[in-house]
């Protein structure tokens, strides 16, 4: 029986920039940062409340993963915010919505009472879309 | 601007007040000049800051320094040296603390992750499940510490 997800995967244009949204505005901890050979770096992010859930933020570039022209093709669909990734949660939706604002975060939708959550939409630097529910206490 | 949500301008004051916290956690902070500079009786900020966050804004304060205080671990700088960066007078009172919330001495804390880097640049797949370092084809060049 299945239990758990530890480990997710989320495709990012720069994986330095990815760093500089994920950590510095979002408030993830970074797991693990280590370089794979040159140009190739394994990096993965948690949510600061849950450290066994780890992100990793993969650069999209061609190679193994992505071949024959894959890698341009996967990079136009993110950047055109084709993919929604998933739902992160806080304590407080208004508070978290006013502070990621003012660090730049850009939200497609302001917090919104919809039937399943009270929930907004923002963007990540590359274009994936999350939304960002508040839990029910 | 229209207010996105109702009582828009309490959630702006308590978030600015978070914001000051995040970026001067090195400093002497006195809250009570926080709650001030909020427009806020001190009661009142604490009550709305703890139903926010979940904690008190001492709390909150201290939660930070702790945070900041890793980071500088992390980076390499001494117990000292880092005791002075997140705002704290003494070294033992910090060490106290640290150990409350983390466990572990700083040192220990420091000493654990170096271990930890070291293992990380010597066999790095051992941190990667095989799903992403397949399909990435690191698991054909495993003798990652040459390149």
């Amino acid at each position: 029986m299945i239990t758990r997800m530890n480990h997710v995967s989320v495709f990012v244009l720069n994986q330095d920039s990815a760093y500089d949204f994920y950590v510095n505005k979002l408030g993830f901890k970074v797991h693990t940062d280590a370089s794979m050979g040159p140009g190739m770096r394994w990096l993965t992010v948690c949510p600061p409340e849950q450290p066994e859930l780890e992100i990793a933020l993969m650069q999209v570039e061609e190679g193994m993963m992505f071949k024959d022209g894959a890698a341009a093709q996967m990079r136009d669909l993110i950047s055109k915010g084709t993919f929604g990734f998933g739902v992160f949660q806080c304590k407080d939706l208004n508070a978290t919505y006013e502070e990621l604002r003012a660090k730049g975060v850009v939200f497609k939708k302001p917090p919104t009472r919809e039937f399943y959550a009270y929930e907004a939409l923002f963007v990540d630097d590359s274009g994936n879309w999350f939304s960002l529910g508040e839990i029910e206490s | 601007m229209e207010a996105p949500f109702p009582k828009y301008y309490l959630y702006k004051r308590i978030v600015q007040a978070k914001l000051f916290m995040d970026a001067h956690f090195g400093e002497a902070i006195d809250l009570d000049n926080i709650a001030d500079e909020a427009y806020f009786s001190k009661f009142h900020f604490v009550r709305l800051f703890k139903s926010i966050y979940g904690k008190t804004p001492h709390q909150y304060l201290i939660h930070v320094r702790i945070d900041k205080a890793k980071e500088c671990l992390q980076k390499g700088l001494p117990v000292t040296e880092t005791v002075f960066r997140i705002g704290f007078d003494s070294v033992s009172s910090f060490t106290g603390l640290f150990r409350k919330y983390t466990g572990t001495t700083p040192s220990a804390w420091q000493q654990q992750y170096r271990e930890r880097q070291a293992l990380l640049q010597r066999e790095p797949l051992r941190f990667i499940p095989n799903c992403f370092a397949e399909q990435k084809g690191w698991t054909e060049n495993s003798n990652f510490q040459e390149v």
